[in-house]
């Protein structure tokens, strides 16, 4: 395995800065802000957690940093330079699998280097490594529709690493997997973070998943979407899932942060949210048990 | 396939339905005995005729069709009208794949294209392709070609829409992730949609075959079929007609039952190149 490590291109991680970004759709009295005024930085070589409420426009923002759509107002910034159009630079892991199912997975994980004429005796290498780092050698010729929902996110993680993205963008990946599977999910990529540490953007509404594996949390508000809070995880790397459950300092994180997306929560209940009172509802049970 | 209970399943159904036919065309034999009387009395009754059971006693039976089908059999004009249907069928069928699946992408792709050649495409479809019988055969050169245009119709407009739908029901999820990876709009057609596509091509393909065999009988049957020198044969379109005229009523059971294996063959065919087209279908 360690030959097979040498072959692994340089990574060049990058840093992705949001400056006084606002995205609107809709005209007039119609007109609703999703997005409002918000920045932040996504460090280079840090893995940034963005965990708020769900439909607090997360996913706008996603499609704004992708290239997928243009902010209505500030800047998007990739090392100093304007972000436009979508970009291997950029690369965003989907909520639902996006692998192509009319190909196999070494196909899918080969897509992107063949799309641009890279496909060279290290670039094949380097799909084996990653094949292998997602466990999924005995799979490489089987077709999405035949491997487990888990399988599938490890085959599109992989499909994304060999692009050598300079930041990876994790759109809630492991939402819908069932808990053990997801918990699988967070040794698999926390693992492949920590080997090579690129620049990681993810996004969940999954407080545990966040604490786990950030090195940085970006706590949101409800629409429109701004950054509420930033807190620095410095638990130790590499993580163990019994850390998540012993650690003090991982349970004051995970208490400090619930307590910002309580306060957020009632907010918006006051406003009128459903989806908030549930939450709220959630946030009290789970105090209680605590 | 002897150890698959579906498969004996079949053969009972058929024999079944074999056995039912051959009791009800000899309904005029069987029926003569005086204790079917009352059964007579009945039908006569009804308003049929008292001495065979409506409908089912006009037709031959399956051993005299069987008997007239050896007689067939041995006949190559026979054997031609199942080569000039196939011809026609495959011909219209294959100018309908070439000429719609190209069509069908453009007009999900372009929205020029879409604008051009939709409402046109919008209009001719509902006219159905037995209604262009009269004008194919004035305005095309040959009878041949005005048959092959009409079977061409039958599969063209459902190849198209098929297409249509098949191309815009890719999920764009996949185009972003392609585009982010640094396709070419060259591969973004030729890795995402032409194989997102070919399900829809498939299933097109199979129900526009279908209307193929159904338009080239009749298109035989009123054009006369095509090329009328004896011993050529015109078809089993034709085959059928002139069985009618000629009062051979057995041979219209047989030119309808090859009409049946024809189209059996010709979608199971295709239903087989639909597998071996999408692989990864074929998996779940």
């Amino acid at each position: 395995m360690s030959e097979v490590a040498a072959v692994r291109p340089k990574i060049v991680p990058g840093e992705l800065a949001v400056e006084g970004v606002s995205k609107s759709y809709g005209a007039l009295h119609f007109r609703k802000d999703v997005v409002q005024n918000c920045s932040f930085t996504i460090e280079r070589a840090k893995l940034t957690v963005m965990v708020g409420p769900s439909g607090c426009g997360k996913s706008t923002l996603i499609r704004l940093l992708a290239g997928f759509e243009e902010p209505s107002a500030g800047r998007i910034l990739l090392d100093g330079a304007p972000v436009s159009g979508p970009s291997r630079d950029r690369l965003v892991l989907f909520q639902e699998t996006a692998l192509f199912p009319w190909m196999t997975t070494w196909e899918n994980i080969l897509y992107g280097p063949r799309a641009r004429g890279e496909l060279t005796r290290e670039t094949r290498e380097f799909g084996e490594f990653l094949l292998s780092k997602v466990g999924l050698q005995d799979f490489r010729d089987k077709y999405p529709l035949q491997l487990s929902g888990g399988m599938q996110r490890r085959a599109e993680l992989a499909r994304a690493m060999i692009n050598n993205p300079k930041v990876m963008i994790l759109d809630e990946p492991f939402r819908g997997l069932d808990a053990m599977t997801k918990e699988l999910m967070w040794e698999y990529y926390s693992r492949l973070y920590e080997e090579n540490r690129r620049t990681n953007f993810f996004v969940t509404t999954d407080i545990d998943e966040a604490v786990f594996l950030a090195d940085r949390m970006l706590v949101m508000s409800n629409i429109p979407t701004q950054v509420r809070a930033v807190i620095d995880v410095d638990l130790p790397r590499p993580r163990r899932l019994i850390d998540l459950v012993e650690s003090d300092r991982a349970n004051d994180i995970k208490k400090q942060a619930l307590s910002i997306l309580h306060a957020e929560a009632m907010r918006s209940f006051s406003r009128g949210s459903k989806a908030a009172a549930d939450f709220v509802e959630a946030y009290l049970k789970r105090a209680s048990r605590a | 396939m002897l150890a698959n209970p579906a498969f004996w399943r079949g053969v009972v159904s058929i024999a079944v339905f074999l056995i039912l036919w051959e009791i009800g065309s000899r309904s005029k034999q069987w029926m003569a005995p005086e204790f079917f009387t009352p059964l007579k009395g009945f039908l006569g009754a009804m308003g049929f005729k008292k001495d065979y059971l409506p409908w089912v006693g006009a037709v031959p039976a399956p051993s005299a069709v069987l008997g007239s089908w050896a007689a067939v059999f041995v006949d190559a004009s026979y054997w031609q009208s199942w080569y000039m249907s196939f011809f026609r069928v495959m011909s219209g069928f294959i100018a309908a794949m070439i000429i719609g699946i190209p069509f069908g992408l453009s007009l999900a792709m372009s929205r020029v294209a879409h604008g051009i050649g939709f409402p046109v495409f919008e209009v001719l479809r509902p006219i159905p392709p037995l209604a262009w019988v009269p004008a194919s055969i004035i305005f095309w050169p040959t009878q041949e070609s005005a048959i092959a245009f009409i079977t061409f119709l039958g599969a063209f407009y459902t190849i198209v829409i098929n297409v249509l739908g098949g191309a815009r029901s890719i999920d764009v999820r996949y185009f972003q992730a392609a585009q982010s990876m640094g396709s070419s709009n060259w591969d973004i057609f030729r890795r995402i949609i032409l194989p997102g596509t070919l399900p829809s091509i498939v299933v097109g393909s199979a129900v526009g075959m279908g209307i193929t065999w159904e338009v080239v009988v009749a298109a035989e049957m009123i054009s006369g079929g095509g090329s009328q020198q004896a011993g050529t044969g015109g078809g089993l379109g034709f085959f059928i007609w002139n069985s009618y005229v000629g009062g051979s009523y057995e041979q219209i059971v047989v030119g309808m039952i090859s009409i049946g294996i024809a189209g059996f063959i010709s979608s199971e065919l295709l239903r087989w190149g639909g597998r071996y087209a999408t692989p990864w279908l074929r998996v779940r």
